[in-house]
């Protein structure tokens, strides 16, 4: 009698399911508690996983609705590497259509911050570029060059106040989130992804320098949509955190 | 990318080891006594860069490094994912660690990674199976690795040799050595009704490269039967010790881990853990 991985891997991700036959208690009874170790083990692991990536949902939806939400994802979305750093990237998607907590509309974005936080985390390192560089470079070749941001910075834009939602439940003393959509940065100085809340126009910014957008065109974009788009405080903000690894100047077509 | 290192350390000492988790870093700079080797799970440190790699990068220049896998999925029924090996294979080969070894088990199946050593019958075909994985495993590092024997809850009808007959079979036919974790013996002695200090006695002991200790949970099956689980959350029990004092006796020493991944303690209770297994490996006298 034989037991396939298949049945085996079926059985574990489905607790209706029978155990495989062929697998024993030591008195070669069927073994039915022993094969839900197994089960318990594949569970249990994946739920940590998931809750060492979703911290901040984890405390909004409460720990017993995360373990709920979390048992609904993975047999959904099975992980498919090994590797668990990268375990929940369909979690915003899935959160789009979970039912039981659908009416909160601002969770997948959520999601989406605390993923990019992570790949943050286990992101490339890079060596800042020394701020006298883009200070000293006159005007027109600035606007002409493409800022290269570093691998650790990430962009999240959302109709939902997510850096207020952050701030507010994951430090102390932040006051209550402000009911308006916010866009965040996530720059990473050394080794911990810090979260900061884009001025009016910044997230515009970044995103076009994020698509190879030249210097000129990002401020461009960035002031047809805000008039006041306050430059210098954005370009403080992404030296500050080390998150411009370069400046490319040269054929920009 | 990461430029190769040096290798400083060709070899883990006869001596105690922990797995490595980074909240102990500073502990570790501090004072890492008795301990003399760290190992890590190799997953934890595919990513690109980040605090895990310049940690690693760091602890690699004063201590042996072991690198153990969690996610081969040796005993799997497909082919080995070959992602995985490559993204193994550029780990090791920067790194330059000490030894590598892996688990007699399976992980993944289908594409489906389920994050746990699950349990492969002892049959002629999966022997064929394993030794032909080993091998390319072994290949694609370019070096030997070791193989560790697995906790396990239950049997499998159709097998048809006992364990350590069909991990001797495994290192005589593929070369590769074996990681002898003296709690999964006790845990599946426990749960399989059998003698772990036969197992200990039967063991080929020229073969092992390392001993793993660490903590498990006690239940009960259905039956009221005794059903001990592999949790790494705790420390050893004294029946473990026991058998780990028994192993070295028979075996000789042996670089030995503690093993701690959930609940981890603060750095002194490890060191505690690791303590006694120096006890054991250099009595006094």
């Amino acid at each position: 009698m034989s037991v396939t991985q298949t049945d085996f891997t079926r059985a574990v991700f489905d607790p209706g399911q029978a155990v495989p036959p062929g697998l024993t208690n030591p008195d070669g009874a069927a073994a039915t508690k022993r094969f839900d170790v197994y089960r318990n083990n594949v569970a249990v692991s994946l739920t940590e996983a998931l809750e060492t990536a979703f911290p901040l949902l984890r405390k909004l939806v409460g720990s017993d609705n995360f373990r709920r939400l979390a048992g609904a994802y993975l047999r959904a979305h099975p992980p498919t590497s090994p590797l668990m750093m990268h375990y929940g990237q369909e979690m915003p998607q899935f959160l789009e259509n979970f039912g039981p907590l659908r009416r909160l509309g601002y969770l997948p974005d959520v999601a989406r911050l605390e993923l990019a936080l992570r790949g943050s985390y286990h992101a490339a390192d890079a060596t800042p570029l020394a701020p006298e560089t883009l200070q000293d470079m006159p005007a027109d070749r600035l606007m002409a060059a493409r800022l290269r941001l570093a691998p650790a910075v990430r962009l999240v834009r959302s109709r939902w106040p997510i850096h207020g939602i952050w701030r507010f439940n994951m430090t102390d003393d932040a006051p209550k989130p402000e009911s308006r959509g916010e866009n965040v940065l996530i720059t990473r100085p050394d080794f911990d992804p810090a979260p900061h809340l884009l001025p009016p126009g910044g997230g515009t910014f970044v995103a076009a320098v994020l698509q190879g957008e030249s210097f000129g065109a990002a401020y461009e974009a960035a002031v047809a949509q805000v008039a006041e788009f306050d430059l210098p405080g954005l370009l403080s903000l992404l030296l500050g955190g080390g998150a411009i690894a370069g400046l490319d100047e040269g054929d920009q077509e | 990318m990461l430029d190769a290192r040096t290798p400083r350390f060709d070899r883990l000492p006869d001596a105690p080891g922990v797995g490595y988790k980074l909240q102990h870093f500073a502990a570790i700079q501090a004072d890492a006594r008795p301990v003399e080797w760290l190992e890590i799970h190799a997953e934890n440190y595919m990513g690109d860069g980040g605090r895990p790699l310049a940690q690693l990068r760091h602890l690699a220049e004063r201590f042996p490094i072991s690198v153990h896998g969690v996610g081969l999925s040796i005993g799997g029924e497909g082919r080995l994912d070959p992602d995985h090996l490559a993204r193994l294979s550029h780990l090791v080969g920067w790194l330059h660690p000490a030894s590598f070894s892996e688990h007699l088990a399976w992980s993944t199946h289908d594409s489906h990674f389920l994050n746990d050593l699950l349990p492969l019958p002892y049959t002629q075909a999966t022997l064929a199976r394993v030794c032909s994985h080993i091998d390319e495993v072994q290949d694609a590092l370019g070096r030997r690795m070791l193989l560790e024997n697995p906790s396990t809850y239950l049997a499998f009808v159709e097998s048809e040799m006992s364990e350590v007959e069909f991990l001797g079979e495994i290192a005589r036919r593929t070369g590769c050595g074996l990681l002898l974790d003296v709690n999964n013996v006790f845990v599946s002695a426990t749960n399989q009704q059998t003698d772990p200090y036969s197992y200990i006695d039967a063991f080929p002991h020229a073969h092992v490269g390392e001993i793993h200790l660490g903590g498990h949970d006690e239940d009960a099956d259905e039956t009221g039967a005794p059903l001990l689980i592999d949790s790494h959350g705790r420390e050893v029990v004294d029946p473990v010790w026991a058998l780990y004092a028994h192993t070295i006796a028979v075996g000789g020493r042996k670089p030995t881990l503690i093993e701690w991944d959930t609940d981890v303690p603060d750095w002194p209770v490890l060191a505690a853990e690791a303590e006694r297994a120096a006890a054991v490996l250099e009595p006094a006298g």
